[in-house]
């Protein structure tokens, strides 16, 4: 990992962070779906992050977010459940050898693949963000179905910054 | 264990992932006073439930000592009732609507779970908001003496954070002379039958055999028999602190009242910021 890399992506987190911070934690549609949209961040670190490396940068992140959202510990876990699935999903759907792109972004991956690997990351990260938020079973429709639209939401806007910074990659 | 090296290392993600998850769980459940007061508290409809059922055996076997109370309670209501009966009724000329003047109104409920040996006690009665039970009130034992305060409520159950809780304060006077103190428990002393009355000033003259009684101040009727003073002791500035031997026993507490201040929240809305003294 050079240090280019490095840096780019320092950048992208304090970026996807103030925006979340900042802009997104006052954005949601009547209270039921709300846009996270600082998972992109661990969405796109390198194929090379060693899996203790991952999770350690997955947990500061959460506990970045929460400390700002004063939920400490709820986005934590969420962000350490995301990083499993992204282990888990890499290593079923790619062969380790055969990858030749240094990160698993829209534009080296393709839609097809992105779109599986961000539903499912993001699905995971929202249904134990939510339920730990909620802490109970009884309301279990009411939490699905926030976690539900809020994965929606939140595809939406991570499809859209990849999408915009891709095109203007290969341009 | 090579093999188990080889083993750890293979599937390192998944181990990974159960110790940050733990380590997320625990923060979240630390940290957020909703979720562990979800997850700890006996308020929790499981806990709750499971302790109402192991309390229909204990309460088979305290019979005897609940009907003992019961009689002595009945004893003493009728003694004021014959009290009430010897007044002649003719005689009286003046028309006092008590009822909207009472202040205050009692609420039984039944004890589920209490504890005496820790240092934070904590008791869990069976009513809840249903019963009109809120927090911050109240509580008496039903024969002479105070329980506590209420600290959470849920639908069905309540739970008391009694005297024998080094948080609770309860605003007391000595009886004869009105000298204002604090009762409080669990300064070197874990004894379920007694208590410290600390902050009286030096002045007053306080025997062995005085009786403490309540002030009247948050949430207590005021005149409460609380317990008798057993020991003075001079702590060097100009405040003295008495141990009190303690009327009820709160290891065979079995039913409690909870008082009901009809001004509870007109009191509350014009001293916003008393918190200590209850």
């Amino acid at each position: 990992m050079n240090s280019r890399v490095v840096i780019i992506n320092i950048f992208r987190w304090i970026v996807l962070l103030f925006i979340q911070i900042f802009l997104l934690r006052n954005m949601a549609f009547y209270n039921l779906s709300t846009p996270f949209i600082y998972v992109l961040f661990i969405l796109v670190l390198p194929f090379s992050t060693p899996n203790l490396l991952l999770y350690i940068i997955a947990f500061i992140t959460g506990l970045t977010l929460d400390t700002f959202y004063d939920t400490l510990g709820v986005h934590t876990t969420a962000c350490v459940a995301l990083a499993f699935v992204r282990i888990l999903f890499i290593s079923v759907s790619l062969n380790r050898e055969a990858i030749d792109e240094p990160e698993p972004s829209l534009g080296n991956m393709g839609f097809r693949w992105f779109s599986l690997y961000a539903v499912l990351c993001i699905f995971a990260h929202h249904i134990v963000l939510f339920f730990l938020e909620a802490f109970k079973f009884t309301s279990i429709t009411y939490t699905l179905g926030r976690a539900l639209l809020s994965v929606v939401f939140t595809l939406f806007t991570v499809l859209l910054v990849e999408f915009i910074f891709h095109n203007r990659k290969s341009a | 264990m090579r093999n188990l090296w080889i083993f750890l290392s293979r599937y390192n993600a998944f181990f990974f992932f159960i110790i940050f998850f733990t380590v997320g769980i625990i923060l979240t459940i630390r940290n957020n006073v909703y979720q562990r007061s979800v997850t700890f508290s006996s308020t929790n409809e499981v806990v709750g439930t499971a302790y109402k059922r192991l309390n229909v055996i204990k309460r088979y076997l305290n019979l005897v000592q609940v009907n003992d109370s019961l009689a002595a309670e009945n004893a003493a209501l009728k003694t004021q009732l014959l009290a009430i009966a010897s007044i002649d009724s003719t005689q009286i000329t003046k028309i006092r609507d008590t009822i909207s003047h009472q202040q205050y109104t009692l609420i039984s409920a039944k004890v589920f779970k209490n504890s005496v040996t820790l240092t934070n006690n904590i008791i869990t009665i069976n009513k809840g908001i249903k019963d009109g039970i809120m927090k911050d009130m109240a509580v008496i034992s039903p024969i002479r003496g105070v329980v506590g305060f209420v600290q959470n409520v849920s639908e069905n159950f309540a739970t008391i954070r009694p005297l024998l809780n080094q948080e609770t304060a309860i605003s007391v006077v000595l009886k004869k002379d009105n000298a204002f103190g604090s009762l409080v428990w669990g300064d070197d002393n874990f004894d379920y039958r007694k208590a410290q009355v600390k902050e009286i000033p030096n002045h007053y003259k306080v025997k062995v055999g005085d009786t403490i009684v309540t002030s009247g101040f948050g949430g207590f009727p005021k005149g409460i028999e609380v317990g008798r003073v057993t020991n003075t002791i001079s702590t060097g500035d100009s405040f003295m602190t008495l141990e009190v031997a303690l009327f009820n026993n709160f290891s065979t507490l079995q039913m409690v009242y909870v008082v009901k201040d009809k001004f509870a929240e007109e009191i509350k809305s014009i001293q916003p910021e008393v918190k200590n003294e209850q």
